[in-house]
């Protein structure tokens, strides 16, 4: 019998340290914060790496509270009032967790598999709302271009910033057709063309008098974008390459492009964290539901997880502090 | 472990009202952005200054009470949050000062 153990039975302890226990912690919950220690210094190393960008382009960084202004189902200007939104959906969850590693040391399975419940779909609600968020940042919103110079360049009315659309009114005329499979260079594939040529929106810039031009640079005594006379507008925009609408890795509407690269990189990596999470909160989930824990005699891998998810929204708060607040 | 079988809920929901207070607050102030604190300030605004406390106070909330930190062993929680602080800590003060000197040394390059 004891010849089939493919395990030696005084190894079969290796993954809960075998009883000794440094520090009085378990060998799982050590390496769980050992792992969240690395993985806190990588998130360092992106927030540090944007600061220094950040630095390096200190006069003309884009403004965050005029990049992110939208929220769903309503119209309007309300910058910042949806990531705090889903900060608090992020905070929340994580304090349905801990009231689930709560009742776990009560031995309390109903309560722990319901707010384990709330913490999957706290999880997926935020998830959701950053799909959401990549999904408004990458159309953009107002549309802008971009000199040969790299400097993009927006269009204000009134000191307010508008929208391409609202004054480039007449269609497209210079007969450009999106490349296809039948019509276009073969073996050459096309993104989405823009709605506008640079010739259209200079024509409109000089069709319309009340329109200013504000470039990258900020103004430091006020902490805004500087705008243009009408005259300095022109010969900035005669520079012009190309219309820049939404953002991607290579050009963004909102300004400095390394501004969306790392907007891409940090949510995305922290969405990352997020989605495997759930995906681990799910498995534990189950594991509660089948009494998996119940017969183990203690809830301690429901913690484990639970260090996880709070490491989480750990991150997303200084996220939010560097990438949104600051 | 002495908090195995008591409940902690009210201290949980206590530290939940906190921690929003604290992104109300920064929410608050990031939207109104006053202007003695928005434009003035060593090194960077104050505004900025009071983000940067009040995230620290936030992530202080989370990793104690939430990570529950505060129970486990002594030195077990200095091994965690020593290495991070103080490697943190390093490192953003080189990249914030090497940035800085970017920009010293490139801005005169560029035109607007």
């Amino acid at each position: 019998m004891e010849a089939k153990i493919a395990v030696p039975i005084d190894k079969k302890d290796t993954w809960n340290g075998g009883g000794a226990k440094p520090y009085d912690a378990s060998y799982g919950k050590m390496m769980m914060w050992f792992f969240i220690l690395s993985d806190a210094l990588t998130f360092s190393g992106f927030l540090a790496a944007y600061g220094l960008t950040r630095f390096k382009f200190i006069d003309s960084w884009p403004i965050a509270d005029e990049v992110f202004t939208h929220v769903p189902f309503v119209h309007g200007d309300f910058p910042m009032i949806y990531v705090a939104i889903m900060t608090f959906i992020l905070i929340f969850s994580s304090v349905t967790m801990v009231l689930a590693v709560d009742a776990g040391h009560q031995m309390k399975k109903n309560k722990v598999t319901w707010y384990m419940f709330a913490t999957i779909i706290g999880g997926i609600i935020f998830v959701g709302s950053q799909a959401w968020e990549w999904n408004t940042f990458i159309n953009g919103t107002y549309g802008a271009v971009k000199t040969t110079e790299g400097n993009v360049l927006q269009f204000v009315k009134d000191g307010k910033q508008i929208a391409l659309a609202d004054f480039v009114v007449k269609p497209r005329a210079d007969g450009r057709i999106q490349h296809t499979t039948n019509n276009g260079l073969w073996f050459e594939s096309e993104g989405a063309i823009n709605t506008y040529s640079v010739a259209q929106v200079i024509q409109a810039y000089n069709e319309n008098p009340e329109i200013q031009v504000r470039t990258e640079l900020i103004d430091l005594d006020k902490k805004e974008k500087a705008i243009l006379s009408r005259e300095e507008g022109a010969l900035q925009l005669a520079k012009t390459k190309m219309v820049v609408e939404g953002a991607n890795l290579q050009a963004n509407e909102y300004g400095n492009t390394s501004f969306s690269d790392f907007f891409f990189f940090i949510t995305g990596f922290h969405g990352f964290h997020v989605v495997s999470g759930i995906l681990i909160n799910i498995i534990i989930f189950f594991n509660i539901i089948l009494g998996t824990y119940e017969k183990r005699g203690n809830y301690e891998m429901v913690e484990k997880v639970g260090l996880y998810w709070h490491f989480v929204d750990l991150v997303w708060v200084f996220v939010f502090t560097f990438f949104y607040l600051v | 472990m002495a908090h195995a079988h008591e409940s902690n809920t009210k201290r949980i929901w206590i530290v939940f009202g906190i921690l929003s207070a604290i992104t109300i607050v920064e929410v608050y102030l990031g939207i109104l952005k006053p202007e003695s604190l928005h434009l003035h300030g060593p090194g960077t605004s104050w505004l900025n200054w009071i983000f940067i406390i009040l995230t620290l106070a936030k992530a202080y909330g989370i990793a104690w009470v939430f990570m529950h930190l505060e129970g486990e062993n002594k030195w077990f929680r200095r091994s965690i949050v020593w290495s991070a602080v103080f490697l943190i800590s390093y490192l953003v003060t080189l990249f914030l000062i090497e940035g800085g000197y970017l920009f010293d040394t490139l801005s005169p390059l560029v035109r607007w």
